[in-house]
């Protein structure tokens, strides 16, 4: 289990970081939390030539508010989501999420950035990110640009961002005070990924939802927005039969592999399970 | 490629400070058991599943199985042989998997105290759930996790000056 050789590079700013991947193309890889990286790289399954370790970088951390968006830093770990006040008040789902990730020591280490970044489909956050429509802030050699969440993942291990480019930061609408959420993960054991699992963030308005968005995990290549159940959602009372209709919905876009951790007729179902039970709890936590 | 050049690294381990160079590929439970000596933490399964080779780094808790050394230059490193009190008596820790019988084998147990030890830190009172939690990236295969927890639940009494109540079964 010993890694390829590589040069180690430990930039300071993020212009160093992207002057070395330009330098060196797609011969070289970013460097964050490590914990999708380097158990690659142990298998020899990556074997980057140069590797540009983010973790020096002080202006990649952190978690603020701008205006109605909270703004997190890619180099920013799932412990520091868990213990951010900020976040428990305006956007709790992160924590609910951020808990439900690999175990403790990979927690003080695991990055948002890499978990987005990575394209790994049974990573949690990039679903979540669509949830909550956050947009991802690359950086290349040509400066910023932002791309949706929603449109960043083309299959599995393939997402927008240009090997020259750096996720350097997620932006995130703040959803409005007293809306409900729920993040629900079927898993085998703690640290495995998921079975299934569905994010849903809503709003209420009297007795109906005024807004409603639901995506999924790990039952196909790329996290998966279900727009057509959030369609049917929308102004309804949450009644059965809505819920059976959008759970249905939610269930058509699903393509899970079979694999260990079930068929793929299974875990289309869980899927629609946990989204089922994400909807409840969610409906229960939103003020109207 | 070949020849890469090996990189100068710094830490502070156990209270010393230590220098060395090192191949980059080097990951950082080698760099301790090897170059160092400190063969403390143990290499399990060596996928970042079962915690035995977790340290405390800088505070946090860390698997370094999956670290490579330079990530942890300039880093302040505790491991289970720095974990004894300052006289050489052992830690409210270590005397609570002691009393409590918190090992059987023995394998997983510098990686269970250098992880609880942190745990503790952060949550001094923790309830037997937070402790399950906080202690679910470490797998033991003997003990069940039952005196696992009651050696930590024994620690933080003591820590906290209190009496352990062992509960009942």
């Amino acid at each position: 289990m010993i890694p390829g050789e590589f040069e180690y590079h430990r930039p300071s700013s993020v212009a160093e970081a992207v002057a070395i991947l330009v330098k060196h193309g797609d011969e070289a890889r970013p460097l964050s939390g490590g914990h999708s990286l380097i158990p690659m790289m142990k298998l020899r399954m990556a074997a980057p030539e140069h590797l540009v370790d983010l973790g020096n970088i002080a202006d990649l951390k952190g978690i603020r508010e701008d205006g109605n968006t909270i703004v997190i830093g890619a180099m920013t770990t799932q412990h520091d989501l868990i213990a951010s006040d900020l976040l428990a008040s305006k956007l709790p789902i992160i924590r609910e999420t951020s808990e439900l990730i690999a175990d403790p020591q990979i927690r003080y280490l695991g990055t948002l950035g890499g978990n987005v970044a990575n394209g790994d489909p049974g990573n949690d956050m990039p679903a979540l990110m669509q949830c909550l429509n956050a947009q991802y802030v690359l950086t290349g050699p040509d400066g910023d640009r932002e791309v949706a969440a929603r449109d960043f993942y083309e299959a599995a291990y393939f997402t927008a961002l240009a090997p020259e480019e750096i996720l350097t930061a997620i932006r995130i609408p703040t959803p409005p005070a007293g809306h409900g959420y729920a993040y629900e993960k079927l898993k085998r054991k703690v640290g495995d990924y998921a079975t299934a699992a569905a994010a849903v963030v809503l709003t209420m308005s009297g007795n109906t939802v005024a807004i409603c968005s639901i995506a999924l995990t790990n039952v196909a290549d790329t996290p998966l927005y279900a727009a057509d159940a959030n369609d049917i959602l929308t102004g309804s009372t949450l009644d059965a039969d809505a819920v059976k209709r959008a759970v249905a919905a939610a269930e058509a876009i699903t393509e899970p592999a079979s694999d260990g951790r079930g068929p793929a007729e299974y875990r289309t179902k869980m899927a629609g399970v946990m989204l089922q039970r994400a909807l409840a709890r969610a409906a229960q936590r939103a003020q109207s | 490629m070949s020849e890469v050049e090996n990189i100068p690294v710094t830490m502070t381990v156990n209270g010393k400070k230590v220098q060395r160079f090192v191949e980059p590929r080097t990951l950082l439970i080698h760099f301790l058991r090897e170059d160092l000596n400190i063969t403390g933490p143990h290499i399990g399964c060596e996928t970042s599943h079962c915690g035995a080779c977790t340290v405390e780094m800088n505070g946090m808790s860390v698997k370094t199985c999956t670290m490579f050394a330079v990530q942890a230059d300039g880093a302040e490193l505790t491991t289970i042989e720095g974990m004894a009190n300052a006289d050489g008596t052992l830690s409210a820790l270590q005397e609570g998997f002691r009393q409590m019988h918190g090992l059987q084998c023995g394998f997983c147990t510098p990686g269970m105290i250098t992880r609880a030890h942190v745990l503790l830190k952060e949550n001094p009172n923790p309830t037997e759930d937070e402790i399950r939690m906080g202690i679910s990236g470490n797998l033991c295969r003997c003990t069940g996790y039952q005196n696992i927890v009651k050696a930590i639940q024994y620690a933080a009494a003591k820590l906290n000056g209190t009496d352990f109540q062992e509960a009942a079964e």
